[in-house]
């Protein structure tokens, strides 16, 4: 099942190229990009962990090419990567952009729904992606 | 006001000269010929390679083969000669003729590419690297990056990282070595990888008398000071004592006897002065401020332990 999270994810991935057109514009706003990953797919898993530091530093998108590319070549076959832009300015700091940049190679699981009766007829429903079934780091293999 | 460019709607020719003008290459190029004293080698191979840049970018525009040139270069000479200010320049030319994309500057020594301990150093190469993409990387000293000395220096790792960067990451990067003339040949000796990376190698000569002289007006005139007729032949004497005295740093060493003319001319004023004072005469350094420096006492070796020498680039 395809994770839709994020900006752009009902569209086909972008590619490096366009990837490198989104980072000039989060860079050109002032913006801090950080890479994260994890293979945890579910949507309220906000505990990515992130690959090296957030660049403030950078000036420009090749840098965070670099990066990714080094980050694809460790997690690129078994996790997701996105990318977030940081908006540190005063009363904002706070993720203004956030998309995913590389998914698993087999992106099958999908997420099981699970009922759970409460008091009376009340049932609560609550979905598991079935990939978090294996520990963590041998969930997309 | 000015034609259409009849070159830009059909590229099948390109004026040279026009390219040269809208590209802002000119610009930087004047403004070298004009703020820097002195160094025609430098500023004649500066020149050479503006044109081949020009070139290769025109060929690019007509289809013809054209590969990035390697632009990696070396820049050797004796400290105060101007290469940080020469790396400022090149920085800005690349960045005109497209080379580089954004055209900062970033300066780093051993100290900040070179880690302390097993595992700091590659993160740290790596941030500097990725601050320096899109601009010029400045490596002042780069030979202090081997020390043979040590085989378990880190340095050789940084040292590792970097020529990947230099030869994967052309067209985001360019990478300026500096340092002394007789170290940075020793150390392209035991690093080869880096001389076959390095397209241009560029030698800062010294400075003579007359362009020391030159360019201390040019600083002092920055700097809205002017000297009287007596202070300028005390400063030509100044300089030709200073150059026989160690330590000596060339343009470095005439800027900072320049702040402590300054600074005992403040002093003369401040202690001397009755009544107002005009602009004329807070802006003159006068012979005594000059002659009161010590390399006329012999310098620094008549009076060692009396001060600091600091940083070793000026005697006051």
């Amino acid at each position: 099942m395809r994770i839709t999270q994020g900006a752009f994810s009902f569209l086909p991935d972008l590619t490096d190229e366009q990837i490198t057109s989104q980072v000039a514009y989060c860079l050109e706003k002032g913006w801090a990009v950080n890479l994260e990953f994890t293979d945890d797919p579910h949507p309220r898993n906000t505990y990515w962990d992130m690959w090296g530091h957030p660049m403030f530093e950078v000036a420009d998108p090749a840098a965070v090419l670099y990066e990714l590319k080094e980050c694809r070549k460790v997690y690129g076959d078994s996790h997701y990567i996105r990318l977030s832009a940081f908006d540190a300015s005063h009363g904002w700091e706070s993720v203004k952009l956030s998309f995913i940049v590389n998914r698993p190679a087999s992106e099958e699981a999908g997420f099981r729904l699970q009922r759970s009766e409460g008091a009376g007829r009340n049932i609560r429903y609550t979905t598991q992606p079935y990939a978090t079934g294996k520990p963590e780091g041998e969930r997309y293999r | 006001m000015t034609s259409a460019e009849p070159a830009a709607a059909a590229e099948t020719a390109i004026d040279l000269r026009a390219e040269y003008e809208s590209s802002g290459a000119k610009e930087v190029l004047e403004e070298l010929e004009r703020d820097l004293i002195g160094l025609e080698p430098v500023k004649k191979r500066i020149r050479e390679t503006a044109a081949l840049l020009l070139v290769e970018r025109a060929r690019g525009r007509l289809g013809l083969a054209h590969q990035t040139p390697t632009l990696h270069m070396s820049f050797t000479g004796n400290p105060g000669t101007g290469k940080t200010t020469v790396a400022m320049k090149m920085a800005d030319l690349l960045h005109r003729l497209g080379y580089v994309r954004k055209g900062h500057l970033v300066t780093v020594t051993r100290d900040d590419l070179v880690g302390q301990y097993i595992g700091h150093t590659a993160p740290k190469t790596k941030e500097i690297l990725k601050k320096a993409m899109g601009g010029v990387l400045f490596i002042d000293e780069a030979y202090y990056l081997y020390r043979p000395e040590n085989e378990r220096d880190y340095g050789q790792e940084a040292i590792e990282i970097l020529l990947q960067v230099m030869e994967n990451q052309r067209d985001d990067l360019v990478v300026i070595l500096a340092g002394y003339a007789d170290r940075m040949e020793r150390f392209f000796e035991s690093n080869p990888g880096f001389r076959s990376r390095i397209a241009h190698h560029i030698d800062f000569p010294d400075y003579s008398d007359d362009e020391l002289f030159r360019i201390a007006g040019h600083i002092l005139a920055e700097q809205n000071y002017g000297l009287t007729p007596a202070a300028e032949a005390a400063l030509k004497d100044y300089i030709r004592e200073r150059r026989k005295q160690p330590h000596f740093a060339n343009a470095r060493s005439i800027r900072n006897a320049l702040d402590r003319a300054r600074l005992r001319q403040a002093n003369r004023l401040f202690e001397s002065a009755e009544g107002p004072l005009d602009a004329a005469a807070l802006s003159a350094i006068d012979e005594a401020d000059i002659r009161a420096s010590r390399v006329f006492r012999g310098g620094l070796a008549a009076d060692r332990g009396g001060e600091g020498t600091g940083d070793g680039s000026g005697a006051s």
